[in-house]
């Protein structure tokens, strides 16, 4: 049955029939014509255009003409020339039809439950810390980076992924490289979700702290997502549409309630304190991966999913509605001298951790490998899936650039900039960003907070605020009839419920992937089922993460300060594991000639997250240097001195405990990842000297399937699935839409 | 035009059931229906997806 069938390493036809390999009509070569033109001209403006104001769709109209051009012809050029994915192969879902996680799945829909998988708040927040370094470097890094690196590694860990069945990442690491690698690669991505979950929680704790109106709105969702879950359950079972409509009504007035609730008793009591939030978070995260999941996390993750594409579409057209103007320096002066307050460094390496979601992330490696592939129809979609989705994400940090670069940069730089830098009120954070060369008032500052109605914006680090102010603006100045407070407030909400959803997913990710570590050698605690074994687990991954949260908080230094740079480096080592596998896996399929395609962005990502690494590791810069850091505080204290921000002596131990802690955390990241690497390095060597080596790719089955393989149905895919819906008769097919 | 819209409305509307997954229990009644099962009720239906639902991760990234 699969003898006539190409495999992934031989084969001759790679491009699918009557998709226009032949030669291009002319109305095709007009179109990308234009694009590319479009393109020229707006990266030409964004390269020339120096100390005069220039409008954002500039920045937006560049980034969208290089993803429809990247789309186009890159993203072709793996999907079919390197990984050759062939229509007449039968994805896992078809042959492993069960209907519960092997299914096949409408391509458009498919793509939307990927996208609301890997899209949270790291698009939103990356962008705007990086701001700091002017426009320019952020805008490029998303643009270039998600072409080359970001939406290449997704497309290819879903393609292999497929064609194991859909084996998660570890799994294919285990498998495919070695057993220490396995074990390297499963230890660091347990640690590193750690992080990424205690510094998305920072991030909302900073967010919310002395603001009654976000903790009102953030705290109703529960309740919400409580009713809608007993809705779902009990009322009306099945009804997603309606309890999601009630759902996000319920939500809206939330947010209008939290205006009325902030200056009365209910908001005095509402006025929470960070250790508080932390306290609350830590609780919510236990009790959310310990309930049934219908109740709560369900129905949070459908009113997150449709906030998410709500905002997402809302900000698309009030950015052309507005067209605002960027107030920001293409590359300012901290990109050259590393000395910015809201993180420190120069712009090479720290650009590029710093923007980690929306231009390369190694968490979607994790996604992309396991559920989604198991879900898709035929081979060809993985480009839209896969690599279209991370154009998406791409987008949205764009969008979050733009909103941080329009705003007033004193202003941006008050908020961002830690409370031991700003002196944390409106008089001394504006003597400081004049300091910076601003000529922002106390006034504007306060009058920016009451614009918001929030107490203060100084300090209010972490990006969220700071992206909050911007779409404020630009949906207020695109909507008309001021409303910024509600704007503003909106925003928060929509942001710490992305978090929200994060972090209660990510706490139940870390416990089944506990449970099921533990369970290798204590049978009982891999049972998913066993209610002890959940508390324990859960209990252990909240206490990691709200630890790690604790101790950002506190920080005198600045939680995000401290933290971001670890959060990112993280993440982009996670992307070097992952780029790695794809890199021994196309030369073990004798690809040797296209393992540039992830080889590159490969070596990239290891030059950059070594150097940064290197760099907080042993860096002699106190700023930078964790260790350095450690030593200038114990040197001072040695001394009998208390150094600034710190205030005291237990400040100082604090400042000295976080360096250290956070000095090992980060080598010992780095370490794990050389060890998949060199495991790596061996494995393709032994490749290449063999001209490729057997996989545990899935041998061929034909595919019964009638699917189109791209987003559009070609006129010979619209005949054959005419064909197919005849022969079915007049029962209602899957791909009703598709006949329209 | 008021065909279009109908049909892009039909479009969102099919969009938006397949994506919550609302439409898995028409296709459920289609499927009993081909094979002449009797089919449980919905309440029960959606209880046992929502049960199978427990024991997958359900990833969602940063």
């Amino acid at each position: 049955m699969a003898g006539t069938l190409t495999t992934t390493d031989g084969g001759g036809g790679s491009y699918p029939a009557g998709s226009g390999r032949s030669r291009p009509s002319i109305r095709t070569v007009a179109i990308w014509t234009a694009v590319a033109l479009v393109g020229a001209v707006c990266w030409g403006v964004l390269a020339i255009a120096r100390g005069e104001t220039i409008s954002a769709l500039w920045l937006l109209f560049a980034a969208l003409s290089s993803y429809a051009i990247a789309y186009r012809f890159y993203s072709r050029f793996i999907t079919y020339k390197v990984l050759r994915a062939d229509a007449r192969r039968a994805t896992p879902a078809e042959r492993l039809q069960n209907g519960v996680d092997f299914d096949v799945t409408d391509r458009r829909v498919l793509f939307g439950h990927h996208f609301a998988a890997i899209a949270g708040a790291g698009p939103l927040v990356g962008p705007v810390l990086a701001a700091q370094m002017g426009y320019l470097p952020g805008t490029i890094w998303i643009v270039v980076g998600v072409i080359f690196a970001g939406a290449v590694q997704d497309l290819v860990v879903m393609f292999f992924s497929m064609r194991r069945n859909g084996k998660s990442l570890g799994q294919m690491i285990r498998e495919e490289i070695g057993l220490v690698g396995g074990i390297a690669a499963l230890i660091a991505v347990f640690a590193i979700m750690i992080i990424i979950l205690a510094v998305l929680a920072l991030i909302v704790v900073n967010a919310l702290a002395e603001s009654p109106w976000g903790v009102f709105s953030i705290a109703l969702t529960i309740p919400i997502a409580i009713f809608m879950g007993i809705y779902l359950r009990v009322l009306r079972p099945g009804r997603v549409l309606e309890a999601t409509g009630i759902g996000v009504a319920l939500l809206l007035l939330a947010i209008v309630g939290g205006g009325w609730i902030q200056d009365t008793a209910l908001g005095d009591t509402l006025t929470l304190s960070k250790e508080w939030l932390v306290l609350a978070l830590v609780v919510y995260g236990f009790v959310a991966s310990v309930l049934p999941v219908w109740l709560l996390l369900t129905p949070r993750d459908y009113l997150s999913t449709f906030m998410k594409i709500g905002v997402i579409v809302l900000l698309a057209v009030s950015l052309v509605v507005a067209r605002p103007v960027i107030q920001a320096d293409a590359v300012s002066d901290f990109a050259r001298e590393g000395t910015g307050p809201v993180f420190a460094g120069s712009l090479f390496p720290f650009v590029f951790i710093t923007i980690a979601c929306g231009a390369l992330s190694g968490f979607h490696a994790l996604i992309s490998s396991g559920t989604t592939p198991k879900m898709v129809a035929k081979e060809g979609q993985v480009r839209l899936i896969g690599y279209g989705g991370m154009l998406m994400e791409s987008f949205v940090a764009i969008s979050a650039l733009i909103a941080a670069v329009v705003i007033d940069q004193g202003l941006y730089f008050a908020m961002n900039s830690p409370a031991g830098a700003t002196g944390g009120t409106a008089e001394s954070a504006a003597a400081f960003v004049q300091g910076l060369g601003f000529d922002t008032t106390a006034q504007s500052i306060a009058a920016a907070s009451a614009a918001v109605q929030e107490e203060t914006l100084v300090s209010r680090t972490g990006g969220a605020p700071a992206l909050a102010v911007g779409l404020a603006q630009i949906f207020s100045q695109a909507f008309g009839g001021g409303g910024q407070a509600f704007w503003y407030h909106f925003a928060i909400m929509f942001e710490a419920l992305f978090i929200l959803t994060a972090v209660d997913a990510g706490t139940r990710v870390g416990r089944f992937m506990l449970q099921d570590t533990v369970g290798n050698v204590w049978k009982k605690f891999g049972d998913l089922s066993w209610r002890p074994g959940n508390i324990i687990a859960s209990a252990v991954v909240v206490g990691l993460w709200g630890s790690v949260l604790y101790i950002g908080v506190t920080d005198p230094l600045g939680g995000v300060n401290q933290l971001f740079p670890l959060f990112g480096i993280a993440n982009q080592l996670l992307a070097a594991i992952a780029l790695a596998l794809c890199t021994v896996l196309l030369i073990k399929h004798g690809k040797l000639r296209y393992a540039w395609v992830t080889g590159v962005p490969l070596v990239w990502d290891l030059v950059v997250t070594m150097t940064a690494s290197y760099q907080k590791v042993f860096s002699d810069n106190p700023a930078i240097g964790y260790f350095a850091q450690r030593q200038r505080y114990a040197d001072a204290q040695a001394a009998g001195e208390v150094l600034a921000p710190a205030q005291d002596q237990g400040q100082m131990d604090q400042v000295i405990f976080n360096s250290t802690l956070n000095g090992i955390l980060q080598s010992f990241f780095a370490l794990l990842v050389l060890v998949v690497v060199a495991h790596a390095a061996v494995v393709i060597a032994r490749a290449v000297k063999a001209n490729g080596l057997p996989t545990t790719e899935e041998p061929a089955v034909e595919s019964k399937l009638v699917e189109p393989a791209g987003l559009f149905a070609t006129p010979e895919e619209k005949r054959a699935m005419a064909d197919r819906d005849r022969l079915v008769g007049a029962g209602a097919g899957r791909s009703e839409a598709e006949e329209k | 035009m008021t065909a279009a819209l109908a049909r892009a409305w039909q479009g969102v509307r099919w969009y938006l059931k397949e994506f919550t997954g609302e439409a898995r229990w028409d296709d459920y009644l289609a499927h009993c229906a081909e094979h002449g099962h009797t089919p449980v009720s919905r309440r029960e239906f959606e209880r046992r997806r929502a049960d199978a639902a427990e024991a997958s991760p359900m990833s969602r990234c940063c």
